[in-house]
């Protein structure tokens, strides 16, 4: 693809009536990258998407697309390309109508949409159901549709509304891989929203977490997973969720050390971005696979969820829950004592008022 | 019988015949038949001969059935002076009705559409005030319009009532469709719109192909609607084009000599056909269409 199809948001402001949805909101997508707007819902990420797309209007800013600004280009001239999280396949045409209804609304030879369509038809596999209509489709075959919808557009950007939302956990799987082999085929700008945090890690080249109509932290998924720029990213990505012990900054024997009622965690190794003042209120933050048997801390465990490839340990650390990821052949029960060791270097540490990571 | 073990639940509950359903029965029974004598009564009538009418027993089956009065009421009565029968009439009401039920549809269905979909200035306005002024009573707006229309040279004239009638259906018409447009799922709107459709390429290619059962209510709305009309027909279709309503007021008011009363009930048979045809072959639609406005507004 040579097409310049970079997307570039600057100082977008998002409004309906006096309630601001975004506000001076910047965002530069890189050409052929794939980045996933992540966030709860309610946070203005499919806002955004609509911008972008041009079915939302801004109040202030600007969108580029490709070099141009797009800022008051109709959807249909921004060289984009949406799939939508309920389909939205117009129920009274066959898969063939919905696939060709944009490229016929364009004005294209109808050879040249019968090409098109076939081809988008069968790299989706959905050859065998163009003459169905939406209605005899299952699920699965529905976003199939929708997503061959967005291909025969042949966009340099792609945007997905939360495709997967509505399919059952397997589908999601399978189709999750469709869409990242799919970019890797077309090499397309796509910019993709989503609550779900797998999706998100799975599929994207950056990640925007966003919340409150702000992008909390915008980075590689390996970067998003391993160093959260706050608690919220933390806490919103990963599953199991991380776990949070309160306490405080305490320098002993020259040693920095996390305190809390009865532990006593050594910080020796954690690349602090700011380090605290002495007692400090901070939070710890230690993903359950960090979390290792064999250190100097007692804990006990209450309860064990066997997860297939592995399993799950709830913990009590002093008084605190702690969970914790065991290889599912350990053998472990409720009721038993264990050593722990929390690593240095796996510690994510927050200011416990702002959120911030120390 | 074998002596069984006490009866297990199982299966469909057994249905039972309670006194109250009996009552209810009875009651639909009662209100049948008290609605179809009317009906009952106007047809074996209308098979009479006046002699037989003469006779006074209005429940009993024609001795003699004929079809002259029928004949009569369409093709020779006397509605004032002309004696063309209700043929005439029936001709005109067709005119007013196939444009009015096409323009009236046409227009409410996209005004319902523009006011769901497109972010018109002051929609919610338009939408409050076609409400409001959908109960203010017709005889309110007759003058006023009578002076427009003449002063647009459309007074009695068929475009004057086709217009009249898209009129006075445009409120009912337009929440039908605004109710049904709004039901829908907005992202199909947004698909169509990244797909390049313009505001009349969507309306006609996705819309308004899901709005299938919305039309088929409508039809029959203004269908009924419109044949029954008589004091807009009267007012402003011109003495050339007065629907069959009018006429059939006309041939069963005129006072010469002894009432023809199978005529009159011929007569009115054939004014009832169009709506009868229209609720019998359609009963289930306008039920749906009904509860659709219900519900949803």
């Amino acid at each position: 693809m040579n097409k310049r199809c970079d997307v570039s948001i600057r100082g977008a402001e998002i409004a309906y009536g006096t309630i601001k949805i975004l506000e001076k909101f910047d965002l530069e997508v890189a050409q052929s990258e794939f980045i996933v707007l992540l966030g709860p819902s309610g946070c203005g990420k499919s806002t955004l998407l609509n911008a972008i797309a041009g079915l939302v209007d801004l109040r202030d800013g600007q969108i580029w697309i490709g070099g141009n600004n797009v800022t008051w280009e109709e959807p249909k001239d921004r060289g984009i390309a949406m799939v939508f999280q309920s389909y939205a396949l117009y129920p009274r045409m066959t898969v063939r109508g919905n696939m060709s209804f944009g490229l016929k609304v364009a004005g294209m030879p109808p050879a040249e949409i019968a090409k098109r369509v076939d081809n988008a038809a069968a790299m989706l596999k959905i050859t065998e159901l163009l003459e169905r209509r939406p209605a005899e489709l299952s699920g699965g075959q529905r976003q199939r549709v929708a997503i061959g919808r967005a291909l025969v557009r042949d966009a340099g950007v792609y945007l997905f509304d939360e495709p997967l939302s509505n399919l059952d956990a397997q589908l999601r799987a399978e189709l999750r891989v469709e869409i990242k082999r799919l970019h890797q085929r077309l090499a397309a700008t796509m910019i993709y929203v989503t609550h779900d945090q797998i999706e998100a890690l799975t599929l994207a080249d950056r990640i925007a977490v966003m919340k409150d109509r702000v992008i909390q932290q915008l980075g590689t998924p390996s970067d998003i997973y391993r160093r959260p720029a706050n608690r919220f990213v933390a806490s919103f990505v990963g599953s199991p969720a991380m776990n949070f012990l309160p306490g405080m900054f305490a320098v002993q024997d020259g040693e920095p050390c996390f305190a809390a009622a009865g532990i006593s965690i050594p910080l020796d190794g954690y690349a602090f971005d700011a380090r605290p003042q002495q007692g400090a209120a901070i939070e710890l933050g230690i993903r359950p696979e960090h979390v290792e048997a064999g250190g100097d801390l007692p804990a006990a465990v209450e309860m064990v969820e066997p997860m297939g490839s592995d399993q799950l340990a709830w913990l009590r650390l002093g008084s605190q829950p702690l969970s914790m990821r065991l290889p599912a052949d350990t053998p472990i029960a409720s009721g038993q004592s264990l050593q722990l060791r929390l690593p240095a270097d796996k510690l994510n540490l927050f200011d416990a008022a702002s959120g911030r990571r120390l | 019988m074998i002596a069984s073990p006490a009866l297990q639940p199982n299966g469909t509950p057994p249905s039972r015949m309670t006194p109250g359903r009996i009552g209810i029965y009875a009651f639909l029974v009662v209100t049948a038949l008290f609605f179809l004598t009317p009906l009952y009564v106007m047809i074996v009538t209308s098979l009479k001969t006046m002699g037989e009418i003469r006779l006074g027993a209005i429940l009993a089956l024609p001795r003699a059935p004929t079809f002259e009065p029928w004949i009569v009421a369409w093709s020779s009565a006397c509605t004032g002076l002309r004696c063309n029968g209700i043929s005439v009439g029936f001709l005109n009401s067709v005119k007013i009705l196939v444009p009015s039920v096409v323009v009236s549809i046409a227009v409410g269905a996209l005004t319902g559409y523009a006011l769901s979909f497109w972010k018109v200035r002051g929609a919610g306005l338009l939408f409050g005030t076609l409400m409001v002024v959908a109960f203010v009573p017709y005889q309110i707006f007759i003058y006023p319009l009578v002076r427009v229309l003449a002063f647009i040279g459309l007074n009695n004239s068929i475009p004057g009532i086709v217009m009249i009638h898209t009129i006075f259906g445009l409120p009912t018409m337009t929440l039908l469709f605004r109710n049904y447009f709004a039901a829908l799922p907005p992202e199909l709107f947004k698909a169509a719109r990244v797909d390049g459709a313009g505001f009349f390429r969507i309306f006609w290619s996705v819309m308004l192909p899901m709005a299938t059962p919305m039309l088929v209510v409508a039809v029959i709305l203004q269908v009924t609607g419109i044949w029954n009309d008589f004091i807009l027909g009267l007012v402003f279709a011109g003495r050339d084009n007065l629907p069959m309503t009018v006429q059939l007021n006309n041939i069963v008011n005129s006072t010469q000599g002894e009432r023809a009363y199978n005529v009159d009930m011929a007569a009115t048979i054939l004014t009832a056909l169009v709506p009868l045809v229209v609720y019998f072959a359609s009963g289930r639609w306008f039920v749906r269409g009904i509860a659709a406005g219900a519900v949803k507004g």
